[in-house]
């Protein structure tokens, strides 16, 4: 079938199943543009900021489990996605992003909104096109797909000069013909762990005393919770579930021990601290869980298993490591556990519970006519939204709070940028997540600085009928920093006040199209957490006034051992007594 | 002079890629953001599909075994293979410009070039052009030799490799 270049990428993309297409028209994309009109192609979201757009993929693809697709024009829009581009690759989120590019013959000039968009993004993707004759665009889309979902996820950008998508230009003439199967030698994802490997991890974990299945992102990307949890249950092994993790393993379950790392919970941290294997389950001992590395875990032998051969041995050297699907490998270990019981691990189990009984996860409540408690903010968020509420959460306080207070029981329910670390990640990640699963209440929990950087997506969530909602906890501080002056500059705070007098962030959010509600009082909080969760016509702001001071606990400090841990202050005075 | 060919502290790699337009960025940039030094690299196509690409990248600067995976992650990147230098077939070649203060040394030149089984590729009053192709540490010992005689400008390609047999 004969078509032009810009027409074959929107048949590319409805080839690969895909929804919708979040993205902004420019100079060098805009044939691709104009080949939509009358209806071709996937539903576009049209986004305010390239960077929501590239969020909104990554919101889309962590919480449908199908990737999401970014598409914007060249230069400037081409940079303004490098930043969901690295988020992406560092949490291993599949997406697939379209660059428009200036003409094939104009690369290298200097072209007006050029820049060398492969290689500005060759390190922050998994891999990236640059596309120069038309008739590959239907393998290139095929390929790309196939290497963002296969093996450890991640982005892959295509970029395409504007001479092989424009209609008018007949450089852009092309034969379709459907994609081929990927003939890659170079990428071949293992799947199974070889069966010695299984076998002698098998025995480390029948003979350990004080296990810990340290449970990671990948998991979830290899769509693995129920054999977690049959593991777990099966070799009775207390879990941690790492932040990217959150959500694998139900909070409710009394072998899951919470999040550990800088701001997880006592009984994880040191449970991890003190175990004598740890099944490390495609999560990659990033510096944020172990904390200092050279005292992280020190009686521990390791089980490593990941389907990057990479991360093996990279951080930690493992005593077993094992490469493969997080699913595939915990189910060949179930396989090889067979009848066999694990050891006696009551000694632990009352370890681990008089920690959990000592140090819970905990927070003061308000004095009155003091500001929120944000906890107690999370917690009734938690309580009165449904079950399958998918939250999404900016980068700061709030983040960490919103991961030890909502209770997750289910996989997929939870967005955050781990690895990056984006602010203003949560209100484009909520709208990639609502678009794909719009009969979800999806809650993006923010804060006043991160609020500040991408809250204009708001817009599109009004225009396109896609109905989030939004907890601010207004802090008025960029209050992760704050508690970092606090606590290692000595209190000299610099640039960290947010508190204005501007913006007002319920005018700012009623100008956008939503219903905003500002709430200083914890009596009201539960009728605006109930009116919100009842407005499913256009998306909702709750702005909470929470307390300037609150930090976040416990705490590992940067650069110490997680032994080190510090609880919050009247958890150290009862155990001073 | 700088001897490029410590061969005991480097290791030798040789991957097999699709040569594919920006694949030795691709491995270039890889090395450089993962703080790998590269001691040299030699690459070109062995067939219209693939390229064979050899890189001597410095011991210290990384664990071999991340270079190695690294390296496989890239989807461009068919194979990797350690070379050990005993067994695989190593060699480098080198181009010399020499200016003599005498032409009447051109004949000690040619002899020590005999010696080496390297050529003369051309000569020109007290100029001379030659060139040798052998193991890395047989071509410091050929320029050590030359030193003497004042080089002017040369030009090491860096140590090609396939494994032995």
């Amino acid at each position: 079938m004969q078509m032009d270049g810009g027409t074959a990428l929107l048949k590319a993309l409805e080839f690969e199943g895909v929804e919708v297409v979040f993205g902004y028209p420019g100079g060098a994309i805009m044939p691709v543009y104009d080949s939509m009109v009358g209806g071709a192609g996937p539903r576009h979201v049209l986004v305010r900021h390239e960077q929501g757009a590239g969020h909104m993929a990554s919101g889309y693809a962590h919480a449908t489990g199908k990737p999401g697709v970014v598409m914007v024009t060249s230069g400037p829009a081409a940079t303004n996605i490098v930043t969901p581009l690295a988020d992406a690759y560092l949490d291993s989120v599949p997406i697939v992003a379209i660059t428009g590019q200036v003409p094939y013959g104009l690369i290298g000039t200097d072209a007006f909104q050029e820049t060398d968009t492969t290689g500005i993004t060759m390190s922050i993707t998994k891999h990236n096109y640059l596309v120069s004759d038309p008739n590959d665009i239907p393998q290139v889309v095929h390929e790309a797909f196939h290497i963002a979902t296969h093996g450890r996820p991640g982005p892959v950008l295509i970029d395409l000069p504007k001479n092989i998508t424009d209609a008018r230009n007949p450089q852009s003439a092309m034969t379709w013909a459907d994609p081929i199967a990927v003939d890659l030698p170079g990428f071949k994802p293992v799947l199974d762990g070889k069966p010695e490997d299984i076998t002698a991890a098998v025995e480390l974990m029948l003979a350990a005393k004080r296990p810990v299945l340290y449970a990671g992102g990948g998991i979830l990307k290899a769509r693995g919770a129920d054999e977690l949890r049959a593991l777990a249950e099966k070799l009775n092994i207390p879990v941690v579930t790492t932040l990217m993790a959150r959500g694998a393993m139900p909070d409710s379950h009394e072998l899951n021990l919470g999040m550990p790392g800088m701001h997880g919970n006592y009984t994880a941290v040191m449970a991890m601290q003190e175990a004598d294997l740890l099944i490390a389950m495609g999560s990659r001992f990033d510096d944020r869980v172990t904390g200092r590395l050279d005292s992280f875990a020190p009686d521990a032998k390791v089980v490593h298993v990941d389907i990057d051969p990479a991360e093996l041995g990279k951080i930690r050297t493992p005593d077993v490591a094992i490469r493969g699907d997080a699913k595939r490998v915990m189910g060949q270990m179930l396989e090889e556990i067979g009848g066999s019981a694990p050891a006696d691990h009551q000694a632990w189990r009352s370890t681990l519970s008089g920690w959990q009984e000592n140090y819970p996860l905990a927070y003061e409540d308000a004095e009155p006519g003091a500001k929120l408690k944000p906890q107690m903010v999370l917690e009734r968020l938690h309580a009165l939204s449904p079950e399958d509420t998918i939250v999404a959460s900016g980068v700061g306080q709030h983040q960490m709070w919103a991961s030890q207070y909502w209770k997750f029981e289910k996989p997929y329910t939870w967005l955050n940028s781990g690895g990056l670390g984006t602010m203003g990640y949560s209100i484009p990640a909520a709208i990639g997540a609502k678009a794909g699963m719009p009969d979800q209440t999806v809650w993006a929990v923010d804060g006043d600085g991160c609020f500040q950087m991408t809250c204009q997506e708001l817009i599109t969530a009004a225009v396109e009928g896609i109905p989030i909602k939004v907890a601010l906890l207004n802090n008025t501080y960029l209050g992760m920093v704050r508690q970092w002056q606090e606590m290692f500059y000595d209190n000299r705070l610099s640039e960290v006040d947010l508190s204005g007098p501007v913006p007002d962030y319920i005018k700012m959010s009623e100008a956008m199209g939503c219903v905003a509600i500002r709430v200083e009082d914890p009596d009201e909080v539960d009728a605006a957490i109930e009116r919100a969760n009842g407005i499913n016509d256009r998306p909702v702001v709750i702005e909470f006034l929470t307390e300037p001071g609150e930090n976040v606990y416990p705490m590992v400090p940067g650069g110490k051992s997680n032994s080190d841990v510090v609880v919050p202050p009247f958890q150290q005075k009862e155990t001073a007594k | 002079m700088i001897k490029r060919s410590q061969l005991t502290q480097t290791h030798t790699i040789a991957a097999l890629v699709e040569n594919k337009a920006g694949v030795l960025a691709r491995v270039a940039g890889l090395f450089a953001r993962r703080g790998f030094n590269i001691e040299s690299l030699a690459v070109a196509p062995t067939d219209e599909r693939f390229s064979r690409i050899t890189i001597v990248v410095d011991a210290e600067s990384a664990p071999l075994d991340q270079i190695k995976k690294q390296l496989d992650k890239l989807i461009d990147v068919v194979d990797i293979t350690e070379l050990s230098i005993e067994d695989s077939a190593l060699r480098e070649m080198v181009l010399v410009r020499l200016e003599l203060d005498d032409e009447a040394k051109v004949a000690d030149v040619e002899a020590l070039v005999e010696g080496f089984s390297g050529s003369v590729i051309r000569v020109r009053g007290a100029h001379m052009m030659l060139s040798l192709s052998s193991r890395p540490d047989d071509l410091d010992r050929f320029l050590d030799k030359l030193q003497p005689y004042g080089i002017t400008a040369l030009q090491r390609t860096g140590a090609i490799a396939i494994p032995g047999i």
